[in-house]
């Protein structure tokens, strides 16, 4: 087992390495840093002017060293100027050049500078993360049950009508991505056509004081996309469990049906959606994106598409970190998960 | 001219019958879905509690317990929302009870009663209203085309614009019918009634996307002036018999028109997209599955590279103008559509490797064309002129890469491309990039447990090549998951396209891509739904028709 959890490591060590690598390059290529000179400095610099600009903050210099420099393993560039004042990588506004520290990295704990918030990226990551986490949290509360059960009622009598409404169900609902439901459901739950007006068509007001009214909608619409995959999984492996040499042995012996789903099959069948329920992570960062853009929420989705539109090299880096991380990390819990709750499987 | 309502003077005779027919489908609907929880319909009716006092409570109160949670929740939610009484009843704990008990009791009745009828009666009930529904569907159709325009409203007009649709779903649906035992497992679809349905679904946006030139009523880019977010049915200004049939949008474009163009574009881009990623993914994970070993460690890692990389943050790095401009989207399409050609080419060469005939008659000219449309496709460049130029370059300079060269071919158009200008190669590119990566898993799944097989050994003792046994012993053996998989998969490209559009990613702002409206449209929502709401709905329905379409299949193909 630890020689498995090392060797894992390392492999999720190199991917997020790549991976950052990959989104380093293609921020840093020549359109990219020109859109970034004219934000910082003015929409109207000639060609000259971008170029030295680039060259005075350091852009110029190869690919890779400003990766190292990012990672906090090259010591931070620095650049004299003319009058003698010597700016850099790590010395921000307002800070003695002898003061600043030689690297300044992620190793260091450092995510750098956001051009576009003209703030500290680390601090505003958290704050942002902590409003999706709230969501997020709320989402699964409500998708996982839902889910599970309608995936354990289509799944304990296959083919049976009920089975067919709940499937029928689950497709509909993986065939209805965010940013069709979520019009769908502003259209019927709050807009002046349909005049029910039960939820509020925005978010906004969710991020401090979050209720049935401002936070419904966000939350149903993840939740929806995300339930009929999970639930299918859950029927599936149900029906599959259902046929099993034992259940026909429980039914033999003259247990009762509930009886039967509730102690003998529910629990081998939930094995197989844990994995799936796991993977599902990575999908719902894009469910989250679309709907925090939709809902106006202003989370860590929002901060992505804010971040990518302006082109924030920093910030889009350590958007991307966090999420990478998030996604191997769930990999990995769904790994050892499945070898922990399925004892046929033993990892050497 | 006057505005047209939604179903025009036959709306006053024919909408209580549709009313009607929809309550009723509905109620059969809960009571199929109640009637389904009864206890003897298990298969072993006389388990141990369906008789006593004890199964009374357990088969009639916990059903009529469930009914209860669920109406006293949304009740006392509702009331929470509006914050005001439900009939004597303040919001809170006690109102809580109160609806919970009575709709328990209510809920028990109906439950005990819903199981005195047997279920074959409820069936007949669902498959009679479902029936009806799809007839008072197909009147309002079959009005809307041979009534004349506007009895029927705008549901009629746009059943009658669309007639050509129709005319080609029911040829397309007889021939198959007709000659369905000689047709596979495209056959066998129509003994399935879900995998039908779905079948029609699709059915329907491909002909829109076909016929879109003569189903369109107005311009889809064209904006009249007076029409901004006009209502549906309002006859446009200054022109004769003209309607915006599902009104403008905010920059008044005609909706319905941007509706079946948008279908064009997304049934252009996604199928062939799909396409493209299977061939990418079949030509990599059959060796790796096959052969196993360092390749398949690598290009796993790889494909666990690009599928660790969260979806939108790769749109938002690799589909922009600025990358464009670098070139980075020739080097991946220069990548990535090579593999078909490579793919075409090992299918022929591992079959014909023996008859040079067939080789140089037909797989080296269908070879050589695709490797032009290749050249000019990804890279604007006609093997010729570059050839061409290549020889004229030596001759009369000495000097190959000079700057005539580049200027010659950047003035010559290829001859033959797929036309793709740099926005849509750009989606292609991000689109097939990140759907190759998941192909790849399953086609190398797929081979890992088909190569097991014994027609796998065979083939190995009769001497036959690895790529033979690869392209002729296992894929065709993997097609059923594949093909179910290619259904899906078309599906989930298009809700990909309609991510691109939402976040104003690839096309121009004025496209009519269903994303890209459906983003316009969200802007005044709560005041002006109908921008919106058509693309949203067009993309749910095709995309539930794959599914269906999909899962139809998978179920025909387990049969056998």
């Amino acid at each position: 087992m630890l020689i498995f959890l090392t060797k894992r490591l390392g492999v999720m060590l190199l991917t997020a390495l790549c991976l950052t690598f990959v989104v380093f390059f293609l921020t840093n290529l020549y359109p990219n840093l020109e859109k970034v000179a004219k934000l910082e400095g003015t929409q109207r610099m000639t060609d000259v002017q971008v170029e030295t600009w680039l060259v005075r903050n350091g852009y110029t210099q190869p690919v890779f060293t400003r990766y190292g420099e990012w990672l906090g393993v090259l010591p931070g560039f620095t650049y004299t100027h003319d009058d003698g004042e010597v700016t850099g990588r790590c010395i921000r506004r307002g800070m003695e050049s002898a003061d600043a520290p030689a690297r300044c990295g992620v190793l260091q704990g450092d995510f750098g500078w956001s051009v576009v918030f003209k703030d500290e990226v680390g601090p505003i990551i958290w704050k942002r993360l902590g409003l999706t986490g709230k969501l997020m949290l709320t989402v699964l509360l409500v998708m996982i049950p839902s889910a599970l059960v309608i995936g354990v009622l289509a799944g304990m009598r296959e083919g049976s009508r009920l089975d067919r409404f709940l499937s029928t169900f689950s497709i509909a609902t993986t065939a209805t991505p965010e940013y069709v439901s979520g019009v769908i459901l502003i259209v019927v739950f709050s807009s002046r056509v349909v005049d029910l007006k039960w939820f509020k068509g925005t978010a906004t007001s969710a991020m401090e004081d979050a209720n049935f009214g401002n936070f419904t909608l966000p939350v149903i619409t993840i939740a929806l996309y995300g339930m009929g995959y999970i639930a299918r999984m859950t029927r599936a492996s149900m029906a599959e469990v259902m046929t099993a040499q034992y259940i026909r042995t429980a039914r033999l012996k003259g247990v009762s049906f509930p009886n039967i789903v509730l102690r003998h099959a529910l629990r081998n069948a939930l094995i197989a959606p844990f994995t799936v329920i796991m993977l599902q992570f990575p999908w719902l960062l894009t469910g989250v994106v679309i709907v925090e853009t939709l809902f106006n929420y202003k989370g860590f989705g929002w901060l992505l598409v804010q971040a990518a539109g302006n082109n924030d090299i920093e910030m889009l880096l350590s958007v991307g970190i966090v999420s990478v991380i998030v996604v191997l990390v769930t990999q990995l819990i769904s790994d050892i998960g499945y070898v922990y709750l399925n004892p046929r499987i033993r990892i050497g | 001219m006057e505005t047209l309502t939604w179903t025009g003077s036959l709306g006053p005779y024919i909408n209580p019958i549709l009313g009607t027919v929809v309550s009723l489908l509905a109620i059969s609907a809960i009571a199929t879905i109640m009637r389904s929880f009864a206890p003897e319909t298990d298969g072993f009716s006389r388990s141990a509690n369906t008789k006593g006092p004890k199964s009374i409570l357990w088969n009639y109160l916990s059903p009529g317990l469930i009914v209860g949670l669920i109406v006293a929740v949304v009740a006392v939610l509702y009331a929470d929302i509006k914050n005001q009484p439900i009939g004597p009843l303040e919001p809170g704990w006690s109102m809580f009870i109160t609806i919970l008990i009575a709709s328990t009791i209510v809920g028990a009745a109906l439950s005990a009663a819903v199981f005195l009828i047997p279920e074959a009666m409820i069936g007949l009930a669902l498959r009679f209203t479902a029936l009806a529904f799809c007839a008072v569907i197909l009147f309002y159709v079959l009005a809307g085309v041979l009534a004349p325009f506007g009895t029927v409203g705008i549901i009629g007009a746009i059943a009658d614009q669309l007639t050509p649709v129709w005319v080609g779903i029911v040829v397309v649906f007889a021939v198959s019918i007709r000659y369905k035992r000689r047709l596979g497992l495209y056959g066998k679809l129509f003994d399935n009634p879900i995998g039908m349905v779905g079948f029609g679904l699709v059915l329907f946006w491909v002909f829109c996307a076909l016929f879109a030139d003569m189903l369109i009523t107005q311009d889809p880019l064209t904006q009249v002036s007076g029409m901004k977010n006009k209502l549906p049915g309002t006859p446009v200004r200054g022109a004769q018999d003209a309607f915006y049939l599902l009104g403008g949008d905010n920059l008044a474009r005609d909706v319905y028109s941007r509706l079946i163009a948008g279908s064009q574009i997304v049934l252009s881009i996604a199928p062939a997209a799909t396409a493209f990623a299977f061939m990418v993914g079949i030509t990599l994970g059959l060796p790796a599955g096959y052969y196993g070993g360092k390749f398949d460690t690598f290009l796993s890692f790889l494909a666990n590279l690009v599928l660790a990389f969260p979806v939108i943050l790769l749109f938002y790095l690799l589909v922009t103008p600025e990358i464009r401009q670098t070139g980075v989207v020739t080097w991946v399409a220069g990548v990535l559509f090579v593999f078909p050609v490579i793919f075409v080419w090992t299918v022929m060469y591992s079959r014909w490797r023996i008859s040079p005939k067939v080789l140089a008659y037909v797989a080296a000219p269908i070879v050589i064309i695709m490797f032009m449309f290749y050249a000019g496709t990804v890279f604007k460049m006609d093997p010729f002129v570059g050839i061409w130029t290549t020889v004229m370059g030596h001759l009369n300079q000495g000097n190959p890469i000079g700057e005539w060269m580049n200027t010659t071919w950047a003035n010559h158009d290829p001859l033959v491309s797929l036309g793709l200008g740099p926005e849509k190669l750009n989606i292609f590119v991000a689109v097939v990039f990140v759907n190759s990566p998941t192909i790849y898993r399953i086609v190398r799944g797929l081979t890992m447990d088909i190569q097991t097989r014994d027609y796998v050994a065979a083939a190995q003792t009769r001497g036959e090549g690895p790529w033979y046994i690869m392209l002729w012993e296992i894929l065709p053996n993997a097609r059923g998951p594949l093909i179910v998989d290619f259904c899906l998969r078309i599906g989930y490209t298009t809700i990909l396209l309609g991510t691109l559009g939402f976040f104003g990613l690839g096309l121009s702002p004025e496209s009519p891509d269903w994303g890209a409206t459906i983003n316009d449209g969200r802007k005044l929502l709560s005041i002006y739904v109908h921008p919106a709401l058509p693309p949203a709905l067009a993309l749910m329905s095709m995309v539930l028709g794959l599914n269906l379409l999909a899962d139809g299949l998978r179920e025909e193909s387990l049969k056998d």
